[in-house]
């Protein structure tokens, strides 16, 4: 039997009656990771990894009726076990194992196959069948290693801190911030962090993850010198405002795996586009799916059609999963956004 | 290639033209002679054709990157450019060639054109295996001639200019013509560019034009002319001509003829050789070519569609039937050279004077001189700008009549200002839409718009494409549209979409004619988009009537 169906909730498993990242009010709601397409308000019950439960109540509320669970421990609930399993997409992100009569499903959410020390990385759970994203489903997306990308955007600010500039990095403030952070070489310059950035920073040092000092970028005067030596990391809805101006010259950036393409880095306007994404690459999601060793594979939100067709050219029965999620994450800002 | 690849990068990557200015001044400050004439070449507008089929190359490039054909064609869509497809879907190179951009053309490009099938499948892919990735996105582009990049030709002057202490507009004037196809750059030729500047230099140009100047838009209302451009008689005012701007050299006995793209054009219009005979040495004359003979209706002589001189335009060999059918003549507005002098510096109503009396002492009929609009205000001249549409013209001229004649688009030595009518414009109806390109790419942002095919009420109508545009809209509106295209998709056919119809659009178009070739049987030139109207249900959207009654 299907241990998951799409239903105008969300993904829903039927043997043990709840959902998985549902997008309508249900009452119990399992949650992969704390994004706001997966993570929604207003669910009665919540579940979700233990490391990731700091951002559920920082981003829904203390008040929310959440259970945890630490990764690969189990939970019978209605004959059916459920574990999470690190999805190494950002700080709590899980994939969710059920098994029900000897059938083994494996629901990913959001992943990323390279670790990058912000959260557990992503592990490869045996399963009958997979549920993945696509988010990056086709060949010409292929990540260089982060370490790369980190040394282009510490040598963007390196030559702006010559040239007397601020150097803002947009990024989202959840995960990609945060990554950037641990990444980057934070001896070269003060770095500063937007409001919607900074409550997120101070989540990720709660959980031991080194984040350097960051400061409020709201406590630096308009003007002040220390602004023409600092990173800024600002979210993307930043850009263009008002809140701007207080950095008087300035050089900007995007931190995104849509940079990869010149079309859409253009579209953005920034000086530079650094390619570094939270999301698997086609590399990535082709070795992820190989090492489940499932023979069914559920496509959600991305390039649905494309990787359905691909994998069943490799022999595999790939189905396509209507969702609404990539709504919020980077996908937005690509036109890609297709179920 | 690596350096010039580099210097692409720069360039692709910033809006700002200070930063351009400086990626120029870096590359040519260090790239040997060789190379910086090359690059001097493909950045101001230069492109050999295509070297390769483009059929051969995705067949390659399929083989190369091990992807089924479909899985290519489907990352060709997203990318929407098809040089950086294969520079995204090659193997990556462990190579990078550190030989220079000419090395690349001239060696290992060029000769490339015109082998077989065979051949080809042999050379290539050992010649991407020594690029690397940017290296081959630039070297694609150069192979499929579409080689583009947001630089000006005035910002190359600029940076040549700065480089070599030169004022710009002596650059400009040796730029002239750098680009035309049968021009080779060479390591001299980049030399000329640069050097300091000497007295023969004025003797030895041969038939080399001078850069065109350029006009702007004026857009206000004529309500605000008399505070903007002062009296009416400052003003020398001429209809703005649908034809192709030309510059006519003749020198040393020898007759030549500059398009506006500093091409020669000379051989594809013979019928203007015969300027030759009645012009001095040393002169000059800037014009509009035009289709030019009896209306069919009114037996005047009178300027013809520019459709009809388009048939004219890249055809090869010229029949005596199409020179027949569409004969044509310079109408002259202005002169730069006069007894091998030049007069760019003097003001536009002496160099008006002096037209006259060059182009009046000339019998050739293929001759003409443009002719100058009097008018006692800014009303009386904007109600003979209406009559422009029957006249077969896209509106006025305004030259200041103290005006020197600059260099490009600048306002320093003086203005023009094209003056247009309005565009004609009908409320139609999304219907079909297609990924676009470039800084639309992965967005659908090129669509099909379609009218009703009988008026409100009518039984069973239905709506007939008849126009395809891409521009107009910002880039949230790009956004909004693509996202309801997305929401609305009956079927997809390839990179196309059909869509529920829900959206209609104003569009704007500057000319209309009968056509066999579209189902409409109407063909409309320029058209775009000028607002979404979000206000107006589809039903409302205009039909073929309407643009019947804009034939007339």
């Amino acid at each position: 039997m299907d241990l998951v169906i799409a239903r105008p909730e969300g993904l829903y498993c039927p043997p043990g009656d709840f959902y998985i990242d549902p997008w309508r009010p249900v009452d119990r709601a399992v949650i992969t990771h704390g994004h706001g397409d997966h993570s929604r308000p207003g669910n009665q019950h919540y579940l979700c990894a233990e490391p990731g439960a700091g951002i559920l109540r920082s981003r829904l509320g203390a008040d929310i009726n959440l259970q945890t669970l630490p990764y690969g421990q189990t939970l019978l609930h209605h004959g059916v076990t459920l574990s999470f399993h690190p999805a190494g997409h950002v700080l709590g992100s899980a994939q969710v194992r059920l098994e029900y009569q000897g059938e083994v499903w494996v629901a990913s959410g959001d992943y990323k196959v390279e670790p990058d020390g912000t959260c557990a990385p992503f592990e490869p759970v045996r399963c009958h069948t997979f549920i993945t994203e696509s988010t990056f489903g086709l060949p010409i997306y292929r990540w260089q290693p982060q370490q790369e990308i980190f040394e282009q955007i510490n040598a963007w600010w390196r030559d702006n801190q010559a040239k007397g500039k601020a150097s803002v990095l947009f990024s989202y403030a959840f995960g990609k911030a945060q990554r950037i952070l641990h990444g980057i070489d934070a001896s070269i310059g003060p770095i500063l962090a937007h409001g919607a950035v900074e409550p997120l920073n101070r989540v990720y040092r709660e959980a031991g993850v080194y984040i350097p000092e960051t400061r409020y970028a709201g406590d630096i005067p308009r003007n002040d010198p220390l602004l023409r030596q600092a990173l800024i990391i600002a979210p993307p809805s930043a850009g263009g405002s008002s809140w701007m101006r207080r950095f008087g010259d300035y050089s900007d950036a995007f931190a995104s795996g849509w940079m990869r393409l010149r079309g859409t880095r253009r579209r953005r306007g920034v000086d530079r586009g650094f390619v570094l994404s939270d999301h698997a690459d086609w590399p990535g999601l082709l070795w992820a799916i190989g090492q489940t060793g499932a023979e069914r594979v559920m496509v959600t939100h991305g390039s649905v059609q494309v990787l359905v067709r691909y994998l069943k050219e490799q022999g595999l029965d790939a189905r396509g999963f209507v969702t609404e999620y990539g709504e919020e994450d980077d996908a937005s800002t690509s036109g890609e956004a297709e179920a | 290639m690596k350096a010039f690849a580099e210097l692409y990068l720069r360039l692709d990557a910033t809006t700002s033209s200070n930063a351009k200015l400086q990626a120029l001044q870096d590359y040519f400050t260090q790239a040997p002679a060789e190379d910086a004439a090359w690059a001097v070449y493909f950045l101001s507008g230069g492109r050999p054709r295509q070297l390769v089929p483009t059929r051969l190359l995705r067949e390659l490039a399929v083989r190369l990157s091990d992807l089924p054909e479909w899985l290519f064609e489907e990352s060709y869509q997203a990318v929407g450019d098809l040089a950086e497809t294969f520079s995204l879907l090659l193997p990556e190179s462990e190579h990078s060639s550190d030989a220079g951009l000419a090395y690349w053309v001239e060696e290992q490009l060029l000769p490339l054109r015109g082998l077989a099938p065979n051949d080809l499948a042999e050379r290539l892919p050992p010649l991407w295996a020594q690029l690397d990735r940017n290296s081959l996105l630039v070297c694609m582009k150069l192979i499929t001639g579409s080689f583009r990049v947001g630089v000006s030709k005035l910002l190359v002057t600029r940076a040549l200019a700065q480089l070599a202490d030169l004022d710009a507009k002596q650059v400009a004037q040796r730029l002239v013509g750098y680009t035309d196809l049968r021009h080779s750059p060479t390591p001299e030729g980049y030399l000329a560019l640069i050097a300091p500047p000497s007295a023969e230099e004025h003797a030895q140009r041969g038939g080399q034009p001078y850069p065109f100047f350029l006009a702007h838009a004026l857009q206000q209302p004529v309500e605000q002319f008399d505070a903007l451009l002062g009296p009416v008689g400052d003003w020398q005012a001429e209809w703005k001509w649908d034809g192709i701007r030309a510059q006519l050299v003749k020198r040393d006995g020898q007759l030549w003829i500059w398009s506006r793209g500093e091409e020669l054009v000379t051989e594809r219009f013979p019928e203007l050789h015969a300027i030759a005979t009645c012009l001095a040495d040393g002169t000059v004359l800037d014009g509009e070519i035009v289709v030019w003979k009896p209306d069919t209706r009114t037996d005047a002589i009178a300027v013809q569609p520019f459709a009809l001189l388009q048939q004219r335009i890249g055809r090869k060999t010229l029949g005596k039937k199409l020179l027949a059918d569409a004969p044509v003549a310079l109408l002259a507005y202005d002169l730069l050279e006069w007894q091998g002098e030049d007069w760019r510096n003097r003001p536009q109503y002496q160099r008006r004077q002096q037209l006259e009396q060059v182009v009046g002492n000339c019998a050739a009929s293929v001759l003409q001189l443009s002719p100058v609009l009097t008018a006692s205000d800014w009303n009386d001249l904007a109600r003979q700008r209406e009559t422009s549409r029957s006249l077969g013209v896209e509106g006025l001229m305004l030259k200041a009549r103290e005006s020197l004649y600059g260099v490009g688009r600048t306002k320093d030595m003086g203005v023009w200002w094209k003056w247009k009518i309005d565009p004609f414009t009908v409320d139609a109806v999304l219907i079909y839409a297609q990924r676009g390109h470039g800084r639309r790419a992965s967005l659908y942002s090129d669509y099909t718009f379609a009218v009703w095919d009988a008026p409100a009420g009518s039984p069973e109508r239905s709506l007939v494409p008849f126009a395809k545009a891409y521009s107009g809209l910002s880039d949230a509106e790009m956004r909004s549209v693509d996202a309801l295209i997305r929401k609305t998709t009956i079927e997809t056919f390839g990179p196309v979409r059909s869509v529920t119809p829900s959206m209609v659009f104003e569009l704007a178009f500057e000319g209309i004619a009968l056509s066999k070739r579209h189902k409409s049987g109407i063909a409309v030139r320029f058209p775009r988009m000028l607002r979404w109207r979000q206000d107006k249900p589809v039903e409302e959207a205009d039909d073929l009537a309407t643009l019947q009654g804009l034939l007339s």
